[in-house]
């Protein structure tokens, strides 16, 4: 008995994790594409006072109306956001500061005066704040399948025109398309996936699901279609597992699990990834950095030896150090590895000297035409 | 050693200045020698690192290589001889304050930390204002400014440094017409007084007029010297490449304004 | 004594919603300038873990090392946000929204593992209990007073202080940092003191006001004083202003209809605000809007007086 209960547990909250990593997957890269990340931290805030309209309406706590509250009042903070940055001299950052203060500060108000009502279903809005995914009805799965499918259905239909609209708005604009309209359509998308997350991870987490999976997944793909599919699947992952963990029954929020699971997600894609991963990069840059000072070193010979007039002229190690102020040794060794120089001593004093090979000699050319291409 | 004087006589030498970009040679290579007392141009294609090289010279972007001297010591030690005008777009001018608040601004690095600008400071400013014919603006908000005022301001607030050498990141990009020729007359006085005008600029046609030096840059330096030396076709050439072609008549740099011609609007972005 | 002693809560009440909003204000005002007002939401979502650490750590939730230990965090997400967008890999805006959920995920979690039944609870970290600061009183020359009003008032002067010295340091660092920078004023290390101060703020209004509705208190007062005037430290001064005007009416507001108390002050910033946006007189919407209307009457006035003029008589 005991294990079906939690057997119907654990799924419910499978496949709640399920539908929440799909549509915050496939919406956050949109929103990350277009610069807006922060817009979903500040739509889902708002979503609490939309959650509290929706249960004083609807007096129970009935999951289609206190949704329908927090697409509300997500959709009016987007608008809220939208004019004060258009009508004002404030900039995004403090419009979208503004708006998820105040209309969380509208939220707990809200959700106070309900708790002095003395309404006896009240108990549990606050779940919403951090999320509380086993408390999910059967019933309430249905509202989020539906909502996730309509939104999906949206994205594939209007996929180009999305792409463009992200990629280069004023061009969408040329070629007629309703881009204002479009734009409006992705935010009440977002402000749709916060309300699929409301129970997963709660209001006050939920900017990470539409940041985390869509920046991880970038990492992987060049390419929005792929990337799209990516950050899905690791919005799906990151949910499964950190609800799973929930659903233990340790008393560990389930937002906070999740949250933690898409980090090390982003993490691992961010080190690791082929290409844009910074492990990668690191290696990169360390030999990009020595071929520059080698190349620089050797067009430093190379100059000297015109200067001088004579293709051999050898500088003496002390001097080239002088004249770049940076000790080149390491640089002329590897030089010297290639065979584009060749070091000798002479006696007297004791000092090392350099000259360049004929093939030094070529490849400083080289190097100088290609300095010069660059500029054509 | 490092504090001796170094090639005192140039207002700025630059030895094998090298700044990169990731792996991306931003400069490369740059070696300067500006006499004092002249009034320099740097121009070059889009790209070609020109505001990189006087942030290097100011130490605000790291560089890889290379030494930087004015008046003959580094840039820390030179500070307070030193004026900086950077592109107009760099600060938002929505911030609250005045013209003469900006203008004070100047004068924050001879106060140095903690002290505070007083009436003293103010009444420069104020005469710093006045030479920039922008008195009666003294107390407008910067935001109401038209760009050309904007830039006046600026100005005004090099000219209350009382440097020696100024750097002037395109002054004169999108300033109308007047502002333009004052913005070069004052330049030109303190050319005059004996001080030394470094200003990246982007319109060729003009480099004649207004400047006696310049510096060809392209990545590396193409060229520099005396303007009648260096503004020859043969540099402008090596400088832009291929899109030179706009500026050549018959062989030599035009003087008047380019015909019309279709491939400006590919390249526009050279005027 | 009870009934003066119920004379002195509402005050003390009021001055504590006051002090988070002016010690707000004195740092917000130059991140709202900067344009980095999101990085408020940051610091405060995170010293949620640095609190909870010192507790864990200290036994101790208040005291000033405690406060600057849990400040850290605070600073500690700042420096992780500017070293992930100097990765490259994303935007500034990204950098901020993946670090502190995750700060303030294991604050949570935290929370829930260890400190299921002491007071730092999931509540108060979300909406703080301003109502109640009388509860903990520390006793000062005699009087006594409530904790979380004595650590405003101090980082409050500290707030003052600060922005008071460096006044013209951070009016320049803000405006033109890269000025600052060749002039030899270091704004990289002035930027760090403010968010080093906002953190700070952020933890000793924590009991106040929870982690949250800070933000209205660093954010909301210093835009609203920014389109009311054109000088800096008459918007430091407004801002100020529109605080106190909150704390008041929000507290009288909650009593009123009893609702949380700083949520009702967090919202009157937001009244404050929508004022401002609406009809401060050179920003405001309506007279702008006005003014457009009387120039376009205007406009058309005279073209039709033209039309007038050339029509032959």
């Amino acid at each position: 008995m005991l294990t079906l209960f939690v057997d119907y547990t654990i799924a419910k909250v499978t496949i709640g994790a399920v539908l929440l990593g799909i549509i915050s997957g496939v919406l956050g890269s949109f929103a990350v594409l277009r610069q807006q990340s922060l817009l979903g931290d500040t739509l889902s805030h708002a979503a609490l006072p939309g959650v509290c309209i929706g249960f004083i309406i609807a007096g129970t706590r009935e999951m289609a109306s206190l949704m329908a509250g927090a697409l509300a009042t997500g959709i009016l903070a987007a608008l809220a956001v939208l004019v004060i940055t258009r009508r004002s001299r404030l900039k995004t950052d403090a419009a979208l500061g503004i708006t998820l203060s105040v209309s969380f500060a509208i939220g707990v108000v809200l959700l106070t005066y309900i708790q002095g009502t003395g309404n006896a279903s009240q108990g549990g809005l606050d779940s919403f704040l951090f999320g509380q995914a086993a408390a999910i009805l059967r019933h309430d799965l249905w509202i989020m399948a539906g909502i996730t499918f309509a939104a999906l259905a949206l994205v594939t239909a209007l996929w180009k025109e999305f792409k463009l609209v992200v990629f280069d708005p004023s061009f969408a604009a040329a070629m007629g398309l309703p881009v204002v309209a479009l734009e409006t359509l992705l935010t009440v998308m977002i402000a749709l996936a916060v309300i699929v997350g409301l129970q997963m991870v709660g209001v006050v987490l939920m900017a990470s699901m539409v940041i985390a999976p869509a920046t991880a997944a970038r990492q992987w793909h060049e390419r929005l279609g792929p990337m799209v599919v990516s950050a899905a699947a690791i919005g799906v992952t990151a949910g499964v597992v950190g609800a799973l963990i929930s659903a233990q029954g340790q008393g560990l929020a389930t937002g906070p699990l999740i949250v933690l699971c898409a980090a090390v997600l982003v993490a691992i894609s961010l080190l690791f990834a082929p290409r844009r991963g910074l492990v990668e990069e690191a290696v990169e840059r360390w030999r990009g950095r020595r071929q520059l000072e080698d190349r620089q070193v050797l067009s430093t010979l190379y100059g000297l030896a015109r200067r001088h007039q004579d293709p051999r002229f050898s500088a003496e190690r002390g001097f080239v150090d002088a004249y770049y102020g940076v000790r080149t040794r390491k640089a002329l060794e590897a030089l010297h590895a290639q065979g584009l120089v060749d070091r000798f001593r002479a006696e007297p004093d004791e000092a090392e000297y350099w000259e360049l090979t004929e093939a030094g000699v070529e490849e400083a050319e080289r190097l100088l035409a290609d300095i010069k291409g660059r500029r054509a | 050693m490092a504090d001796a004087l170094h090639e005192p006589q140039l207002a700025l030498h630059v030895e094998d200045l090298t700044v990169s970009y990731q792996n991306k040679p931003v400069l490369w290579d740059i070696d300067l020698d500006l006499p004092p007392g002249v009034m320099a141009a740097v121009v070059g294609p889009n790209g070609a690192g020109k505001t990189s090289l006087i942030k290097a010279i100011l130490e605000l972007i790291p560089s890889l290589a290379g030494h930087v001297r004015i008046l003959g010591k580094p840039y820390r030690q030179q500070r307070g001889r030193v004026g900086y005008v950077p592109q107009r777009s760099a600060v938002d001018w929505e911030f609250p304050t005045t013209a003469l608040d900006v203008v004070t601004m100047g004068l924050y690095g001879r106060l140095g930390w903690l002290r505070r600008p007083g009436r003293r400071e103010r009444e420069e400013a104020m005469q710093a204002l006045e030479q920039v014919a922008m008195a009666d603006f003294a107390h407008r908000q910067i935001s109401q400014l038209s760009g050309g005022q904007q830039q006046r301001v600026f100005l005004a607030r090099a000219l209350v440094q009382q440097a020696e050498v100024y750097f002037l990141d395109e002054p004169m990009a999108g300033v109308d017409a007047t502002t333009e020729r004052a913005i070069v007359n004052i330049l030109g006085e303190l050319r005059d007084a004996g001080k030394t005008i470094i200003v990246v600029h982007h319109d060729l046609q003009t480099v004649r007029t207004y400047f006696d030096w310049l510096v060809l840059l392209n990545v590396g330096v193409v060229a520099q010297g005396p303007v009648s030396e260096v503004y020859t076709a043969a540099n402008l050439r090596r400088a832009y490449g291929g899109q030179v072609a706009l500026l050549e008549g018959n062989g030599m740099p035009a003087d008047k304004p380019t015909p019309p011609d279709p491939q400006r609007d590919q390249t526009g972005d050279v005027f | 004594m009870l009934a003066s002693l119920m004379e002195r809560i509402p005050v003390m009440i009021m001055v504590t919603g006051a002090l988070v909003g002016m010690a707000g204000t004195l740092v917000g005002s130059f991140l709202v300038l900067s344009g980095r007002s999101m990085l408020s939401d940051a610091i405060s979502h995170s010293i949620i873990l640095g609190i909870v650490v010192v507790w864990l750590l200290t036994g101790q939730q208040t005291g000033p090392i405690q406060t600057i230990g849990a400040a850290v965090t605070g600073l500690l997400t700042v420096f992780l946000t500017q070293a992930l967008v100097r990765t490259r890999r994303m935007r500034n805006d990204a950098a901020i929204g993946l670090v502190f959920p995750v700060f303030f995920a294991l604050g949570v979690l935290l929370l829930n593992v260890y400190a299921r039944d002491v007071h730092i609870d999931e509540h108060t970290v979300l909406l703080g209990e301003i109502g109640f600061i009388w509860l903990d009183n520390i006793t000062i020359a005699g009087y006594e007073l409530p904790r979380s009003l004595v650590a405003m008032s101090a980082i409050t002067l500290v707030n003052l202080l600060f922005v008071g010295v460096f006044y013209k340091e951070l009016k320049l660092a803000t405006f033109d940092p890269m000025l600052a920078r060749a002039l030899g004023f270091a704004p990289g290390v002035l930027s760090y003191g403010l968010l080093l101060l906002t953190s700070v703020t952020a933890v000793a209004a924590f009991d106040a006001v929870g982690v949250i509705l800070f933000v209205a208190f660093v954010i909301v007062p210093p835009a609203t004083a920014y389109l009311l005037t054109e000088r800096l430290w008459l918007m430091l001064v407004i801002g100020c202003l529109v605080s106190v005007i909150a704390s008041v009416t929000g507290y009288i507001l909650a009593n009123y209809w009893d609702v949380s108390i700083g949520g009702m002050m967090a919202v009157m910033t937001g009244v404050a605000f929508t004022l401002a946006f609406l009809l401060a007189p050179r920003h405001g919407l309506l007279p702008r809007w006005w003014r457009a209307r009387r120039d376009a009457a205007h406009n058309r006035a005279a073209i039709d007086d033209s039309a007038e003029a050339k029509r032959p008589s």
